[in-house]
């Protein structure tokens, strides 16, 4: 009891898969949310002391400083294969990859297309912010026809640099991938389907059912060249209709559990 | 009787290795094919990886779990793993790799060559790192090596690499396998692997030292341990260099070639003899350097252009004049051909023809 007679109780706290230190992410930008949401399911879970990250390269290439848990730090595009490493040697440990658009779409699309080939009973978190975050804004695999890049500076021009590449829908071809499924981090409704299907793909991961991914539509303000509630809603106005939210594949056990949408 | 690569993949096996991952491509391919069969047999992990890119950093994530893996590969397989073994090198996990070389450059042909010389024992990958590198010139050596590389690995948290070539993995010979050692236990995996941190504070595996100073210290580290490595692991083996006036240098399956050539020259009369590395990092300078102070010249004898020979010369530091006689692309060397360039050296020194004479 303090003096005043009052009692303060604490609603809102880190978790404690998160270390207790700020992060080096812009402001606005939604990584935080992602790494937050995947300690909120450890917790919740209790498997924090039993699983083991996978780093990428990119702008989340210091998330293994973020969180309390195991990580490694992976080569460009190769956190697939290093999970496939980790994984078979620590066959009763959660593993999981957090992966930004270049990382796994372009110089990892390999690597990504095997691990979801070979069924390796992997989680995989994928950032998609149409962009190269770290080396300063470049156009991505993901990035959309138009957009303008610092290495499309008029605009991403189909006739020459192709078109995005669409990873829920070419995984979930793949018939060793168990959940498949694009989420959004644009707003508090999606954001908390975000985290449903987090749960559901460690809890695939668990039940040994295959290879999982978890797409998070994120934004990136500063190279996007927009304030950060600008580029919540250019998440939705404009990557949504490209990438469309949704569950791309299902394993019929997890059926309960997902609790997914397809808009 | 075994051929090489069965050879040094059952050595592996033995050796309590936990896992491989590999893709194949000759000439080593047999090696892969033994571990798909020997690995589940004993629920040990095989994995034929998408490339060799995925292979080396699959072996990446296995050693960072703390567990004995390793790869094998040949000269273009090899190369396309550099980048991961910048990045084990960089992370100071133990893994072993086995080189069997081929001719090249690019995809070159399926023969046996000494081409991979500078990228294996140089480094290969970026940034400031050296693998410890064994040349075996016999399938007996290709075994004892594999087997001992492991614990080199571990003792120095670095790359092991046998570095065999095209013609000890197609070879076929009497050899002995060693003994089998059990795999280690998962609770008595190193404290630095990532294993899940339950009960202690979370382990991180990682090359990452973005501050300048803090990756010049961790530079350091790795220059002391090669200095360790460099005090501690030097091998080579020698023949009839106790009276020799001439030396030749050769390692591998040159050098075991060149080991005809120096009996059939002794034979003619000529004091030679044979230095024979076996460690190609660290590399016997110092052995080298006090040969130059006693033999009137050396040849070199290598399966490329001249790739060892660069580090004889820094061992000779100008003392005596060297010859160097390469085959490349796949060629190897006849013994023949080998002794006739030590015949030649012999001519080229006035004052040891001369004394042959006489001798007679």
């Amino acid at each position: 009891m303090t003096e005043t007679g009052m009692v303060e109780s604490l609603i809102y706290a880190k978790p404690g898969s998160l270390m207790p230190i700020g992060t080096h992410y812009c402001p606005g930008c939604t990584h935080g949310i992602a790494h937050r949401l995947i300690a909120e399911v450890l917790d919740e879970m209790g498997v924090g002391e039993d699983t083991i990250g996978v780093a990428p390269v990119g702008c989340s290439v210091f998330a293994y400083n973020y969180f309390k848990i195991d990580f490694a730090e992976a080569a460009h595009g190769r956190a697939p294969a290093m999970a496939t490493g980790l994984k078979r040697l620590n066959p009763g440990k959660l593993v999981f990859t957090y992966q930004g658009d270049g990382d796994l779409a372009s110089i990892g699309a390999a690597e990504i297309l095997h691990v979801a080939a070979r069924g390796e009973n992997i989680t995989v978190v994928f950032i998609n912010n149409a962009i190269y975050g770290m080396t300063g804004g470049q156009m991505a695999p993901t990035t959309l026809p138009g957009q303008r890049t610092t290495s499309s500076p008029t605009g991403r021009d189909v006739e020459t640099t192709g078109f995005p590449m669409k990873m829920c829908e070419v995984l979930s071809q793949m018939d060793g991938s168990a959940y498949i499924v694009r989420r959004s981090l644009h707003d508090v409704a999606n954001i908390r389907r975000a985290k449903k299907a987090l749960q559901t793909a460690f809890a695939a991961q668990q039940q040994g059912l295959g290879f999982t991914m978890v797409e998070l539509l994120s934004s990136c303000p500063t190279n996007w060249g927009m304030k950060a509630d600008e580029a919540l809603h250019w998440i939705e106005s404009h990557m949504i209709p490209t990438f469309p939210l949704g569950d791309y594949k299902v394993h019929p056990s997890l059926g309960e559990a997902r609790g997914g949408e397809r808009s | 009787m075994l051929e090489g690569n069965v050879a040094f993949a059952e050595a592996a096996v033995r050796a309590g290795c936990e896992a491989y991952f590999g893709y194949p491509i000759t000439p080593q391919t047999e090696a892969l094919e033994h571990m798909s069969r020997r690995m589940p047999e004993l629920g040990r992990v095989f994995l034929q990886a998408e490339s060799e890119v995925a292979a080396i950093n699959m072996v990446y994530g296995a050693a960072s779990a703390g567990a004995r893996v390793m790869s094998s590969s040949s000269s273009p397989g090899v190369s396309l793993m550099m980048e991961g073994l910048s990045y084990i090198a960089g992370s100071e996990v133990p893994v072993v790799l086995v080189d069997v070389m081929r001719g090249g450059p690019g995809l070159g042909n399926i023969a046996p060559s000494q081409g991979d010389y500078n990228q294996i024992v140089k480094g290969g990958g970026h940034g400031d790192y050296r693998p410890i590198v064994l040349a075996p010139a016999t399938v007996q050596e290709l075994i004892d090596m594999t087997y001992e590389a492991f614990d080199l690995a571990e003792k120095y948290r670095c790359i092991t690499i046998v570095l065999a070539d095209g013609n000890l993995g197609q070879m076929m010979e009497p050899a002995e396998l060693p003994p089998m050692r059990p795999v280690r236990r998962v609770e008595d995996r190193p404290a630095w692997a990532l294993t899940g941190a339950r009960g202690r504070a979370p382990n991180v595996i990682s090359s990452i030292y973005i501050d300048p100073v803090e990756e010049e210290v961790f530079n350091h580290k790795l220059m002391a341990k090669q200095a360790e490595i460099e005090a501690n692991e030097i091998r080579f083996r020698e023949l009839q260099l106790e009276d020799a006036e001439l030396a030749v240098i050769a390692f591998g399956t040159a050098g075991r070639i060149a080991q005809s050539a120096v009996k059939s020259a002794r034979e003619a009369g000529v004091r030679v003899g044979l230095l024979r590395p076996i460690s190609l990092f660290p590399y016997p300078y110092q052995r080298i350097r006090e040969l130059a102070n006693r033999v009137r010249g050396i040849l070199v004898v290598e399966m490329n252009g001249g790739q060892m020979l660069d580090d004889v010369r820094l061992g000779v530091e100008g003392r005596v004049p060297i010859r160097f006689f390469g085959r490349m692309g796949g060629m190897v060397p006849m013994p023949d051909e080998v002794h006739d360039e030590i015949m030649a050296l012999h001519a080229s020194l006035p004052q040891l023809a001369s004394a042959q004479e006489a001798r007679r």
